[in-house]
């Protein structure tokens, strides 16, 4: 009896469910998007070297540390662990252009991690994606360095670095660059767009596992393979295809690497499509409008400022509510 | 040569998870009668519904199948004697879901029956033979009621109300629901492989009961050998088998409807607003049992299972038997057991006090070790809207946990937190570990009490 009495005072009592799912986790999920990033990263050294190499390592540094310092003023407990730093800091070492110099990733990384996240209150309270925040304060404090010129470096061995980028090069100069090259990755800009293929890889890596939800690229492609089409048969831009839209720029490392940040992405799998929707209908208006070459960036930082917004007007009906 | 797509896709309703089942720890258990205990306590509330009337007295002698709490008002349940003895005074206990009830103790004696005399009496045997008797629909349902019958899958929700006819509500099909989705337990599993003949049998009675010849018998299809027996049993019958894709929570009425029939039951509506009707398998052999036997519902069969019981077995034990004298039967706890659960894992309540008596809604009982407890550490919510993507209700799990946060109970109305069946699906699929069930069910309740609150300020 007094065994009993002693296995008994071992129990707990807990609330149901009693088991608990072990394949996801905040840290499996953030492993799980740096394992499809290595196509990416893989190619952006292939194509820019150490060069690229290197900004991803100031930047995922400075965006650790930068974590560490400023958590560690808010007195919480440190979130390193959940790799989620990690990524951002990743994810912006691959949106800057690899001849940029040092102090533009740490400083970038810096502005991700401090008024991107932790000024929110940390994983998960911010609002609008850190790596974009960071990179959209670079690119207009250092203008002249994040512009177009700023991706070619003539003084490089590396060939593709001694041209403008594909974008650029079309609306200053309407030279087309072909298809084969965008979807492969023989281009310049920053490392982690140049391969169309490696995005897709790892992309669709991530939606497999569920990591992200396949309806932001969804909708983000979709609504660019539509418009892109309009604006192709519309004659806009001359030579400058759809597909061309599709796979040339950050455009698809935007659609799954970027905008499908779960944090500042809406919350219900309507909402969502219509969030990646929104960046695509933006990405176009910007291209084809603006004087920017490029709208990713911007695109997805308007979409998380909607996202509250989605998650309130887009009705997810409860199964049998009329 | 026909190909039927549904072979690939299956047969089941959208969203839920696959936790791990874990069933071969008691799967190929026989069912074993548990000797009759010295005392039991039999609780005078084991439906849903109102509390039984108890009609002995203390001291009183009371044998087999007597009659000893009588139901209250139409949605109550009578309870009968499991043993023969002597009733002693009434007392009061807290059942694993945390209500208090007042019960009536029971010493046995030696009149009783047991062993495979008692298995004979409520489960053996040849049933089918006994359907030529001709019964009325009101027959059916009156035997349903004597003999105190409820929903045996849990929900213990009082039989006659639901296998009755009503000619403003008729029912087109019956769906008798053997899926067992609930990871561990095996309980339906043994009767339907043991008794398949009562099944088919108690689906008939209540089949014609409502006035429908649809009637479906719905497994799983990780349950090959229940397929074969309730198919062999039901074979010169309308009964037919449906199998199903094996999913949690399929055996959850509302998507047991959404999977067979397609219908959606309206929010807040039960099955018969769609015109089915679900009773569990357990049930509707209590059914036959009731009707061509005259048995009371005085025993049920419970899983003993998990890592952290010596022996798994699947018991057949008089309703108001104490969880320590099942527990004790299957060898006691192993030194690492660290939770006992009374139910499954995902829907099951914890609990201490083995003195507590299984109810007629008790289908098992869970022993977890430290291993199969992975308790994650909560981290921030990251809005990956998992929980969205697994809920069966379609709610948005996040956002109504956000709102009880907040005690925002007018926001989390709105998301219709009311509506949660408290699957443990979001629970269990949260990569934050955060702990949504508990959240919605603190809500539920803050609900409730501010209703009284405001009925309190209107008087």
């Amino acid at each position: 009896m007094d065994n009993t009495e002693n296995k008994k005072s071992k129990l707990v009592v807990s609330h149901s469910p009693h088991v608990i799912s072990l394949s996801l986790s905040t840290r499996i999920m953030m492993t799980d998007v740096m394992i499809a990033l290595l196509p990416v990263i893989s190619m952006a050294y292939y194509v820019f070297g150490w060069l690229a190499i290197k900004q991803i390592l100031i930047s995922a540094g400075t965006c650790l540390v930068s974590e560490f310092i400023f958590v560690g003023m808010r007195k919480k407990s440190l979130t390193l662990t959940d790799f989620s730093a990690l990524i951002t800091g990743v994810i912006l070492g691959l949106s800057l252009p690899a001849p940029a110099p040092w102090y533009i990733a740490v400083v970038a990384s810096v502005t991700a991690i401090g008024l991107g996240k932790v000024i929110f209150g940390g994983l998960g309270m911010n609002i609008f994606n850190p790596a974009m925040v960071g990179r959209a304060f670079v690119m207009i404090a250092f203008a002249s360095v994040m512009a177009a010129s700023g991706y070619i470096d003539k003084s490089m061995s590396i060939d593709v670095m001694t041209m403008a980028t594909p974008l650029n090069a079309f609306k200053q100069s309407g030279i087309l660059t072909s298809c084969s090259d965008l979807i492969f990755g023989s281009i310049n800009g920053s490392p982690g767009e140049v391969s169309g293929i490696a995005c897709i890889l790892g992309g669709v890596y991530l939606c497999l596992r569920k990591t992200v939800s396949w309806q932001i690229p969804a909708g983000v492609i979709f609504s660019v393979l539509i418009l892109g089409y309009l604006a192709q048969i519309s004659g806009i831009q001359t030579g400058w295809t759809v597909l061309h839209q599709i796979f040339s720029g950050s455009l698809l490392f935007g659609a799954f690497f970027i905008a499908t940040d779960p944090v500042t992405s809406p919350l219900t799998p309507k909402g969502k499509f219509i969030f990646g929707a929104g960046v695509g209908i933006l990405i176009i208006i910007i291209r084809l409008f603006s004087g920017y070459p490029e709208g990713v960036m911007f695109a997805v930082l308007l979409m998380n400022s909607l996202t509250p917004l989605i998650n309130r007007w887009v009705k997810h009906r409860t199964m049998g509510e009329l | 040569m026909k190909i039927n797509l549904k072979r690939f896709t299956g047969i089941t309703f959208p969203r839920g998870v696959h936790p791990k089942y874990n069933k071969e720890l008691s799967v190929e258990k026989a069912v074993e009668i548990l000797p009759t205990p010295a005392k039991i306590l039999v609780p005078l509330l084991q439906n849903i519904g109102a509390m039984s009337v108890p009609v002995v007295k203390s001291k009183q002698e009371i044998v087999y199948g007597e009659k000893i709490a009588d139901g209250k008002g139409y949605i109550s349940a009578s309870i009968h004697s499991p043993v023969s003895g002597i009733v002693q005074k009434p007392t009061v206990t807290t059942l694993p879901n945390g209500r208090h009830v007042p019960v009536l103790p029971i010493k046995t004696n030696e009149n009783h029956i047991e062993g495979n005399e008692l298995w004979d009496l409520i489960y053996g045997g040849d049933w089918l033979k006994k359907l030529k008797v001709n019964f009325t629909s009101e027959g059916i349902t009156e035997k349903i009621y004597n003999a105190g019958i409820v929903g045996l899958g849990g929900a213990a929700f009082p039989s006659h109300v639901k296998i009755a006819f009503n000619y403003k509500n008729t029912v087109d099909t019956f769906l008798v629901n053997g899926c067992e989705c609930e990871p561990y337990l095996t309980t339906d599993y043994r009767l339907m492989v043991e008794s398949p003949e009562s099944i088919v049998a108690g689906s008939l009675l209540a089949g014609k009961t409502l006035n429908t010849n649809k009637i479906y018998i719905c497994i799983e299809d990780n349950k090959p050998e229940a397929i074969k027996a309730i198919e062999a049993a039901a074979k010169e019958t309308p009964v037919k088998v449906v199998v199903l894709k094996t999913k949690y929570p399929q055996g959850s009425e509302r998507h047991l409807v959404r999977a067979v029939t397609n219908r959606i039951i309206p929010l807040g509506g039960i099955p018969v607003d769609v015109d089915v009707a679900v009773n569990n398998v357990s049930t509707v052999s209590a059914v036959a049992g009731a009707v061509l036997r005259g048995n009371p519902l005085t025993h049920r069969i419970v899983t003993v299972t998990g890592r952290g019981i010596k022996n798994p077995k699947n018991i057949m034990v008089p309703i108001g038997t104490q969880y320590k004298d099942v527990i004790e039967y299957c060898g006691g706890l192993t030194d690492d057991a660290v939770r006992v659960v009374s139910g499954g894992p995902m829907m099951g309540f914890a609990f201490t006090d083995f003195d507590m008596p299984i109810t007629k809604g008790t289908s098992g009982i869970t022993v977890f070790t430290k291993k199969d407890i992975k308790a994650r550490k909560e981290t921030a919510c990251i809005k990956c809207g998992r929980c969205v993507d697994v809920c069966p209700m379609r709610l948005v799990p996040a956002k109504l946990a956000q709102a009880v946060r907040h005690r925002d109970i007018e926001l989390a109305q709105k998301y219709n937190i009311l509506a949660c069946m408290e699957s443990g699906c979001c629970g269990y699929i949260c990569p934050a570990g955060i702990p949504l069930v508990q959240l919605i069910r603190m809500g539920k309740a803050m609900i409730v009490s501010d209703k009284k609150n405001k009925e309190k300020i209107d008087s």
